[in-house]
């Protein structure tokens, strides 16, 4: 039994950056914004994350310097797409570029120096009970953040106007600007909301997954959230699905090789994306769906007429 | 204070002359600051990275080598974008043109001749072609969204290219080492100068490439098609276009530029397939499409610049110690000015104050006197 | 009065001094490496030696760098590229840079070049490694004496010669001290991922393993261990600061001996092309302090080191490959070359070797 908690760990561990990272990214594509620069924010995200956490030597601390970095960071991309309506797919790939070098630059010294984790949650008697304790109520915080992320802004996007209204802006920019809605400043704290979850999803992997620094640590992290997205067909609890399904078919490879599986370790290194593909073609054959689902004026940059 | 932008009535000429050159007034300026805040000489800097580059003949053919893959799959993609397609997964196609392209010189190394060449880049056409073509598949057969299925194809391509160079490829005379055999003369692509430097017929490829698919684009009906359906499916629908079959001939033609990048690659700079045969061309060239403005011809341009920011970066790595971060923060930069300056080609810019804050600014100022 | 002439005069005799070293031109070495300097693991160590050949030549010598260069054609550039800013001597430090640099060597006949890990020689392009295998034969002996579970997970990148090498040696030494020892083995298809890394070290450990052992760059595992209270070996580096109550050893890559005596040699003009792959015997492979480790076993660590440092090679027969056929007779020693192109495991290891 020990050993399916700690695969369920494993599990909760690997997805939970990718599923915060998606999450945000999900908000920020319902308003109608595509921004590929999620690996840029996210690595922006590790360096915040662990340099507040050394400088102060508080994890905590490290945790909100994550998400700050990660949102200030996105603002680049907010001024440029909305202010200045250059094209998403090329802001967000230079994003990219730039985060990638910037946190190079700003991490030079923190290189081979162990990091601060953030502890686990740990509550007497309720941890303690078997199976389900640890599962529930031993995981680190970002863990619960990342839950609590999911039901926040599926309640958000669906139960409140406000959601509605980042909706319809996803769906057709012209005709909400017609009704009197600000779509530059939606877009805006959703561009900046997908940014913070990057920066969190970041600092979760310096804090908490590897609680170290190096270059380049997200390793693409930041590409499959993006995937993710998409595969999910942008609703929160499929996004919640897909990172789940993702970080068992990912853990479930590394198993299944140790069991001495004999089939070349690179075809079960594809098993990830190869399923990705097979699930969303499956989802996808159902096109009624996809398309009432799918934020009709993505990627486009909009300029209010005056 | 804020930014308004006001859509111009047509396209600004001048501005579309013009903003590359704003573009790089402003990188050289924010370039120098960030040199200066670093210590390193600001003028040394910006002369190792832009201009040293250029003054020296092998490196004209370096640039041409690292430009080449970039242009010739930005054109291809540029089709697709064009079209409202979004194959993001050029880097897969590149490795499996690669691989495609590479079947007769590693399986049939005894078959020679001046036919072996122009076999191999047809085979790496066909090859991305029909890698491209999944993705095109399923959009059109199931409506699966192909941003998702051309990227993680991209990851599925090159785990299947580690493996084959590790097992199935690999060099049986090569110490167990992941590389196949390398390439006999008849399956080198020859260099355009050998005397003055190693660039390839690679470059030429582009150069072509580029002037056909812009003469597609401008001059044929079939350029029309592309951008009806790229900017209105609907009227596309009405003037009897088919959406479904340009999905498969963006796609193809986009994965048939990018497979014979990754056979020219291999063929010509590298000769012989490794695990790694790219350092992201398949990605830097959806940036290169897009700084050239989709336009085969200034993709072209922009191609030659972004090669050009790799090499500077290399300079002033090894001549001033300019760490590889610095450099890829540099060109970081580049490419949001040169992003941000094309906005005037479409917009005037208005700095608009909210409420009447400039009067009492100047009051205030003028107080403080 | 008199101390501050002699002040004066050692001031002097520096100012003297410096003035010549100026007056001398510098030699420019130069590396390339595959990797950013910031992994902590494979290219910060050979970054580490060129900071010590700096620091031993002072004003002598000035250095050069490419970091992140990637294997293909953007090598054989990098190479060029330093080929013609004066550098004199250029190393090469991944094997995929193999082919670029043999080019690039045959361009320069006047500049030398020194390749890492790779087999192909030239006038004036030498070739180096280390035997890391030895320090894998030390910890093979360390796992199975402290595994209670009698099985070790091994995390391993990408299977060319240098890790299968690895993983037999690591086999023989735990062969040595318990037979029936195990090996569960991961492959991660990356020289460096921490999160993978730390993954794959989870599943290892959750399925029975108690002592982890990396062929990857990260010290993400052995976080994973010192989280679980288990244990494991610091790869490049010593990785101790990550993991104090966990690391038994590391193999740590100390490139700069290897570095300063073949930049010595050129600066008195007697750098040959040469093919060095040397051990702990030479210091090229240090064994990190042995910590967390009853005494007697790190007695036995040591005392296996200097058995290998006195000349034994840890491929001496009998030795049996994977299906049982004999490889080595008794006594027999395993050449170089069947080292260096080993495509095969030996007994014991219950792993399919991807072909």
């Amino acid at each position: 039994m020990d050993i399916t908690v700690n695969i369920l760990m494993t599990i909760a561990t690997a997805a939970t950056p990718l599923l915060i990272a998606a999450i945000g990214e999900l908000v920020v594509e319902r308003s109608g914004v595509l921004n590929l620069g999620v690996e840029g924010m996210m690595v922006m995200g590790t360096i915040g994350g662990f340099g507040a956490a050394y400088l102060t030597g508080n994890p905590w601390i490290g945790l909100f310097a994550g998400i700050a970095l990660g949102a200030i960071f996105s603002l680049l991309f907010a001024v440029m797409t909305l202010s200045l309506a250059t094209n998403q797919v090329a802001t967000g790939l230079s994003l990219t570029i730039l985060g990638l070098g910037l946190s190079g630059m700003m991490g030079t010294n923190f290189v081979g120096l162990p990091g601060e984790r953030l502890p686990n949650l740990y509550i007497p008697v309720l941890t303690d009970i078997p199976v389900i304790g640890r599962l529930l109520f031993g995981q680190d915080p970002i863990f619960y953040m990342s839950i609590v992320l999911v039901i926040a802004v599926a309640w958000f996007l669906f139960r409140t106007r406000t959601g509605l209204t980042l909706r319809s802006i996803g769906d057709s920019h012209t005709s909400a600007h017609a009704l009197g809605i600000q779509v530059i400043r939606y877009r805006y704290l959703a561009v900046v909301f997908g940014g913070a979850c990057a920066g969190l999803a970041g600092a979760h992997l310096s804090l908490v997954y590897t609680p170290q620094w190096v270059e380049n640590m997200t390793a693409g992290r930041g590409w499959i959230a993006l995937a993710l997205v998409v595969f999910a067909s942008w609703r929160p609890l499929r996004v919640l699905a897909g990172a789940y399904i993702f970080g068992a078919v990912w853990i479930g490879q590394l198993h299944a090789q140790a069991f001495g599986i004999p089939v070349p370790s690179q075809f079960l290194s594809s098993l990830p994306y190869l399923a990705t593909i097979v699930v969303l073609v499956l989802i996808s054959r159902n096109k009624r769906l996809t398309m009432m689902n799918t934020p009709a004026s993505l990627g486009q940059p909009f300029v209010p007429d005056r | 204070m804020r930014l308004e932008l006001v859509k111009r009535p047509q396209r600004s000429m001048l501005f579309s002359m013009l903003s590359p050159f704003i573009a790089f007034a402003l990188t050289v300026i924010a370039g120098a600051l960030m040199f200066a805040f670093l210590g390193v000489n600001p003028a040394t800097a910006l002369f190792t990275y832009f201009i040293s580059p250029i003054t020296e003949v092998w490196q004209i053919h370096e640039l041409a080598i690292k430009a080449a893959p970039l242009i010739l799959i930005a054109v291809g993609l540029s089709v697709c974008y064009r079209a409202n397609i979004w194959n993001i997964g050029a880097e897969g196609q590149f490795v499996i043109g690669a691989i495609a392209g590479s079947i007769i010189p590693v399986l049939y190394p005894e078959m020679q001749g001046p036919f072996v060449l122009p076999m191999m880049l047809l085979m790496g056409m066909v090859g991305g072609a029909l890698y491209a073509g999944i993705p095109a598949f399923l959009k059109a057969r199931f409506g699966t969204n192909e941003i998702l299925t051309s990227l993680m194809l991209v990851y599925v391509a090159q785990l299947f290219l580690d493996w084959m160079v590790r097992g199935p490829w690999r060099d049986p005379k090569g110490f167990n080492f992941p590389q196949t055999v390398q390439f006999n003369s008849s399956a080198v692509l020859p260099e355009i100068m050998p005397m003055s430097g190693r660039a390839n017929w690679g470059f030429l490829f582009a150069l072509i490439a580029a002037v056909l698919i812009w003469f597609m684009m401008s001059r044929m009906l079939k350029g029309f098609e592309v951008r009806v359906l790229g900017s209105s499916p609907r009227a596309g629908r009405f003037a009897g276009f088919s959406l479904n079959r340009m999905v498969f001939f963006a796609f193809m033609v986009s994965g048939a530029l990018a497979g014979l990048a990754g056979i020219s690659e291999v063929s010509g700079a590298i000769g012989q397939l490794q695990p790694s045969i790219s350092p992201g061309y398949g990605f830097t060239a959806i940036i290169v499409a897009f700084l050239g403005r989709l336009n085969p011809l200034g993709i072209v341009a922009a191609g030659l610049v972004l090669g050009l920011t790799y090499l500077g970066g290399e300079a002033a790595q090894s001549v001033l110690g300019i760490s590889d971060k610095v450099a890829r923060v540099f060109q970081g930069m580049l490419l949001f000015f040169v992003l941000g300056c094309d906005t005037l080609i479409h917009y005037r810019i208005r700095l608009v104050g909210l409420g009447a804050p400039k009067p009492q600014v100047a009051a205030k100022l003028e107080e403080a006197r | 009065m008199k101390k501050l002439l002699i002040a004066l005069a050692a001031t002097a005799a520096t100012l003297s001094f410096a003035a010549t070293v100026q007056a001398q031109e510098k030699l420019k070495a130069c590396w390339v490496y595959v990797g950013p300097i910031g992994d902590f693991g494979y290219s910060y160590q050979h970054d580490q030696g060129r900071l010590a050949v700096e620091k031993q030549f002072g004003d002598k010598v000035e250095t050069a760098y490419l970091e992140n260069v990637a294997e293909g054609p953007d090598a054989e550039r990098a190479f060029e590229r330093l080929a013609r800013q004066g550098c004199k001597i250029i190393f090469g430090t991944s094997f995929g840079f193999m082919d670029a640099e043999v080019k690039v060597a045959a361009k320069f006949p006047d500049i030398k070049f020194e390749h890492a890990t790779g087999y192909k020689m030239g006038d004036n392009l030498g070739i180096y490694n280390a035997r890391f295998y030895e320090g894998r034969y030390v910890i093979g002996q360390i796992a199975a004496k402290q595994s209670k579970a009698g099985v070790a997970g091994y995390i391993v990148s990408f299977p060319i010669p240098e890790v299968v090498m690895g993983i037999n040696a690591f086999m023989l030494g735990a062969q040595s001290v318990n037979p029936d020892f195990k090996v569960k083995i991961v492959w991660v298809n990356s020289w460096f991922d921490p999160g993978k890394e730390a993954d794959a070290a989870k599943a290892l450990f959750d399925q029975g393993a108690d002592i982890i052992v990396q062929h990857t760059d990260s010290t993400a595992p052995l976080q994973v261990a010192q989280e679980r209270g288990l244990h494991g070996f610091g790869q490049a580096s010593d990785m101790i600061t990550f993991a104090p109550k966990s690391q038994y050893t590391a193999i740590v890559d100390d490139w700069g001996p290897y570095y300063i005596e073949r930049i010595g040699e050129v600066l008195a003009g007697t750098w040959k092309p040469e093919d060095r792959w040397e051990g702990i015997k030479e210091g090229a492979v240090l064994m990190a302090p042995y910590t967390n480790l009853p005494d007697d076993v790190a007695a036995a660590a040591k005392e296996t080191e200097a058995k290998i440092a006195g000349g034994w090679n840890p491929f001496t027969g009998p030795v049996a490959k994977q299906d049982g056929s004999e490889w080595l007779k008794d006594g027999e020693v395993a050449d170089d070359k069947t080292l260096l192109g080993m495509n095969f495991y030996v007994k014991g290891v219950d792993d399919k070797l991807p072909q």
